[in-house]
């Protein structure tokens, strides 16, 4: 493949990251459990459609086609959104959004750190500017896995039950496929199995501090990646998509 | 003959729309002015991601210049190299004491995990005695903190390295 056309791939999986699980936390605004969390979650929620616009207007500029950032992120079909199945799960409750907050986290904070040393210079700055919120989100969400992991048994017991159900998702996270293999040769992309042991590492110190069991199961679900995504992801986009579609090419 | 030294001056006058005591100067995100025979370009860098306010600072910038010099004016932002709290200049720090927002501290490494809350003095009564409410605020930028002594809630500059 054209690397251009790799590296614009690639940056809509990183963007469809950011954006869903943004949208998905804004979907707690006005919702939180307390304020002092509402304002916490829409503000990482800010963090992370803020990168997605990053993400997205570096690919709209590489010129592969004429899609803007707006249309890359507000009209796509469901087939064509890139992003972990992890992140379009539901909110279901204050544990689970955390949990899936955490197990992201965790994972994006060593991603960024490696992405920061590519050889592409804009998307090394983006990575630079990302981690240092991201450092942010994975203190909150370690913090929170621990307070309610040690928390009362009916806190233990739904962090537990979270992570056990979210865990089906993690395996998809470090896959890679040809276009992630041309551009590590390359030295744009990163290689996930190196920064697996720092996730590993960061999910096991927090897990035993909480004390929340590291789930034996080992079934996978995966396909984001490729379009394939879970029954959720259609609402999360009728509810995000809704303006564009209704008023097409509006702006704000 | 306008030079880059008005120019600088008269970015002075800009304020940053979520903290209007600080001058866009204040908070260091003028990366570069650069004046050519027949165009003027600004860079500036955003503070955080999704930071809401750039657009308006990028207007902000346009209004104030063409309001004294007459050039074509672009104004670009940059990602790299990323802003930090270190940016913020001295008079920006006490202005922002001024203002009631406690300016950021050094921190430690966000990534050690259980490290011991930053001491973060309150701006009012200067008491160490302060917790944190909430490591997020009313702007990305800002946690929410309270003393204990004067019991003020406060706002806090944090900390981004
Ligand atoms: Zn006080």
């Amino acid at each position: 493949m054209e690397e251009k056309k790799a590296l614009f791939e690639y940056l809509l999986r990183l963007g469809d990251d950011s954006l869903i699980l943004g949208q998905r936390l804004s979907e707690w605004c006005g919702h939180g459990p307390i304020l002092e969390e509402d304002i916490a979650m829409t503000n990482i929620a800010l963090d992370l459609i803020g990168q997605a616009t990053n993400l997205f207007e570096y690919a709209s500029s590489l010129g592969v086609d004429k899609r803007s950032a707006d249309e890359l992120a507000f009209v796509r079909y469901e087939k064509d959104y890139r992003n972990l199945l992890l992140v379009e799960q539901e909110n279901t409750d204050f544990g689970y959004t955390l949990a899936r907050q955490f197990l992201f986290d965790a994972f994006r904070k060593p991603f960024f750190e490696a992405l920061s040393q590519s050889s592409d210079q804009q998307l090394a700055a983006i990575a630079e500017k990302s981690l240092k919120e991201t450092k942010y989100h994975l203190q909150h969400s370690s913090e929170w896995m621990i307070r309610l992991g040690d928390g009362t048994d009916e806190s233990h017991e739904r962090i537990q039950q979270a992570v056990n159900q979210l865990w089906a998702y993690t395996e998809e996270i470090f896959e890679q496929d040809q276009i992630d293999q041309q551009l590590i040769q390359a030295g744009i992309a990163v290689d996930l199995s190196v920064i697996r042991a720092s996730w590993t590492k960061q999910v096991q110190a927090v897990f035993s501090e909480a004390g929340i069991d590291l789930p034996q199961n080992t079934w996978q679900q995966k396909g984001g990646r490729q379009g394939k995504h879970t029954e959720h992801m259609g609402y999360l986009l009728a509810e995000m998509q809704f303006m564009q579609r209704a008023y097409p090419q509006m702006e704000w | 003959m306008v030079t880059t030294d008005d120019i600088w001056k008269l970015l002075e006058g800009v304020p940053d729309p979520e903290i209007p005591v600080l001058s866009i100067l204040d908070l260091g995100i003028v990366r570069d002015v650069t004046l050519e025979e027949n165009s003027c370009t600004i860079t500036i860098t955003p503070t955080y991601s999704g930071c809401p306010a750039m657009k308006y600072i990028e207007e902000e910038i346009e209004r104030t210049l063409s309001a004294s010099i007459s050039l074509p004016l672009e104004v670009k932002t940059v990602l790299s190299p990323a802003w930090t709290t270190d940016w913020i200049s001295e008079s920006g720090r006490s202005k922002l004491k001024d203002y009631g927002i406690a300016p950021p501290e050094n921190e430690v490494d966000k990534s050690v995990l259980f490290a011991e809350p930053t001491v973060v003095p309150c701006p009012r009564c200067d008491s160490s005695d302060t917790k944190m409410v909430s490591q997020f605020g009313s702007t990305a930028c800002k946690a929410q903190y309270q003393c204990n002594q004067c019991h003020e809630p406060f706002d806090y500059f944090k900390c981004l390295k």
